[in-house]
């Protein structure tokens, strides 16, 4: 576009984007560096910082705690993921119909949604009450005991789950669902035709169309999982005996209970290159596993 | 005759389903509505009484009453405030460079473009703390400057908007120069309503996002006056963890706002969720 001349349209271009680079220079590139620098550190802002090297990261790999917290997120996302991926793209499949009320369901699907983690967080945690929460009342009609779920350090983290997947359910089904809208009808009415059934035609036609939308997904949710935290803070605070402890509850409460800004830096760090890693591996599957409609 | 009465059922059946897993999904919530009705001790009593003996509005009366709790409609309208700035600053400061990085062509672009880029990748975690540091040097902590100020950056919607306004039509553009249009008013009379659309998508997603923001907040403020909606919660949650009437009734008015500007804006969101799908 031609604007201006020389000074001027140079003027005009650092106006426009004077907020966008103080704000990347101040929230962004510097606090990048900073904190790499810091995860170098010992600094606990009561004593200056003293450069440790490698020494943060060596504690922390060599902690019994980095690999429970580890192992607490494997067990999230290996129970998550897949309870996830089926309710969600079950929903989308739902939604994908036309009939009176669609939008009424969609509005009741999208409620958890729109509540924040926090408040969904709560009501889980009444829900999952050992004596008087509505999910062992449920169980209790069907003859189940329910376990004590969030104070029992095996049902924790499941517990942690179930809200999970009742909170972003809804969110990951409309991302289905725009990818459902976008297979061709013609297969269906092919299928039709040769009288395949209707899991016939989900299990060949649907499946294999949505596969991007479901490895993008999956692939999201994963790098999500590393990053849980109001769930775990609002639940059980990491607890019972730390079986739901998580990268991002230990990194704030480091650097904002303990005030150990240089390790809490070096665990932010490690959680840095665990999604690099994560990213690295859907570059190179994407082009194998997933099939594109022509 | 035999296949409408097939057809018929198999609908019925359709319906019986989704009304199933609809209730699901809704019955955490209606749970929640049926608790915060209750009064204390009617919250703990078994076989469960969906609709309570007798209703009663203490719990929410309590929320802005007691001196130990912070007060819910400061924190109500802390949150409003908070959010709208957030999502004013973040258009407005992405808006305003991807016009420039969209429509000048100049020496350092693409470099520029790339730094935005780069950064795209790092999470959060890792610019959290030198950002507070940053903001306690300035003496911004507990204050709403400093819990909107680092909004001024947003790569995404940088990206996002730039690609946008790339694709609307040059004559529009021309015709405003030939006019003799400054570059300001190119931007707020012809890219401005021409992305509006997006705009109106990106704005309801952060406003969302920042309406249930709880790790930043918990950096940020830790004066009662000053916390929103979700520190509030989380705040009642450490007091008076087993007080449920009164941490479900507080859980609904946290909702609400969120609720109905979604009943107001549920295309928004809609379009903002196929968008947002691509960022998370």
């Amino acid at each position: 576009m031609y604007i201006g001349r020389g000074r001027k349209r140079r003027a005009t271009i650092a106006a426009f984007l004077a907020p966008t680079v103080v704000g990347f220079l101040l929230f962004s590139l510097i606090p990048i560096a900073r904190s790499l620098y810091l995860s170098f550190t010992s600094w606990d802002i009561l004593q200056p910082a003293e450069w440790v090297g490698l020494e943060n990261y060596k504690v922390l790999l060599g902690s019994e705690e980095f690999w429970r917290v580890m192992r607490n997120t494997g067990e999230y996302i290996v129970l998550y993921v897949p309870l996830m991926l089926v309710s969600s793209l079950a929903l989308a499949a739902l939604l994908n119909r036309k009939f009176a009320g669609v939008d009424v369901y969609k509005v009741l699907f999208f409620l958890p949604v729109l509540t924040s983690w926090v408040a969904g967080s709560l009501i889980w945690r009444w829900i999952l009450n050992h004596k008087y929460g509505l999910v062992n009342i449920l169980l209790g009609h069907i003859g189940v005991a329910g376990p004590a779920w969030l104070d029992d350090k095996y049902w924790a983290m499941p517990g942690i789950v179930l809200a999970s997947v009742w909170k972003d359910a809804g969110f990951f089904a409309l991302i289905f669902l725009g990818a459902l809208k976008g297979i061709n009808h013609e297969y269906y009415e092919a299928a039709q035709i040769d009288g395949a059934s209707p899991w016939n035609k989900f299990r060949h036609i649907t499946l294999p169309l949505v596969s991007p939308t479901t490895f993008f997904v999956t692939i999201t949710s994963i790098i999500n999982s590393f990053q849980v935290f109001a769930q775990v803070q609002i639940m059980t605070y990491g607890g019972p005996a730390g079986a739901t402890q998580v990268i991002m509850e230990r990194i704030y409460k480091y650097a904002f209970q303990f005030f150990k800004m240089g390790y809490a830096s070096a665990l932010s760090w490690v959680l840095f290159v665990i999604i690099l890693i994560i990213t690295a591996i859907q570059w190179r599957l994407q082009k194998g596993w997933v099939f594109y409609d022509g | 005759m035999m296949a409408r009465r097939a057809g018929a059922f198999r609908t019925a059946l359709f319906y019986v389903t989704i009304s199933l897993i609809a209730l699901f999904m809704i019955l955490p919530f209606l749970w929640m509505i049926s608790t915060s009705l209750k009064e204390s001790e009617a919250v703990m009593v078994l076989p469960v009484r969906w609709i309570p003996e007798r209703i009663s509005l203490k719990a929410y009366r309590d929320l802005f009453t007691i001196s130990t709790v912070v007060p819910f409609h400061r924190a109500t309208l802390n949150s409003l405030v908070v959010s709208v700035l957030t999502t004013l600053v973040n258009l407005a400061s992405a808006s305003m460079a991807a016009f420039a990085l969209a429509k000048f062509d100049f020496r350092a672009r693409d470099r520029v473009l790339f730094a935005f880029l780069a950064t795209m990748m790092v999470p959060g975690a890792v610019t959290m703390i030198p950002n507070y540091l940053v903001l306690r040097t300035l003496r911004l902590t507990n204050t709403f400057t400093g819990l909107v100020l680092p909004s001024i950056y947003n790569a995404w919607a940088l990206f996002l908007l730039r690609q946008n306004i790339m694709a609307l039509p040059e004559p529009y553009f021309e015709a405003a120069i030939i006019d003799g249009a400054t570059p300001f008013a190119v931007y707020r009379h012809v890219v401005l309503p021409l992305v509006k659309p997006i705009l109106a998508s990106l704005g309801v997603l952060t406003f969302m996002g920042t309406w249930n923001d709880y790790l930043w907040p918990l950096i940020m403020i830790s004066d009662p006056e000053k916390m929103t909606l979700t520190l509030a919660l989380g705040n009642l949650n450490s007091r008076w963890g087993q007080k449920w009437e009164l941490l479900m009734a507080g859980n609904l008015i946290s909702m609400l706002p969120i609720i109905v500007t979604y009943i107001f804006a549920q295309k928004y969101f809609e379009s903002g969720i196929s968008v947002g799908g691509l960022k998370s």
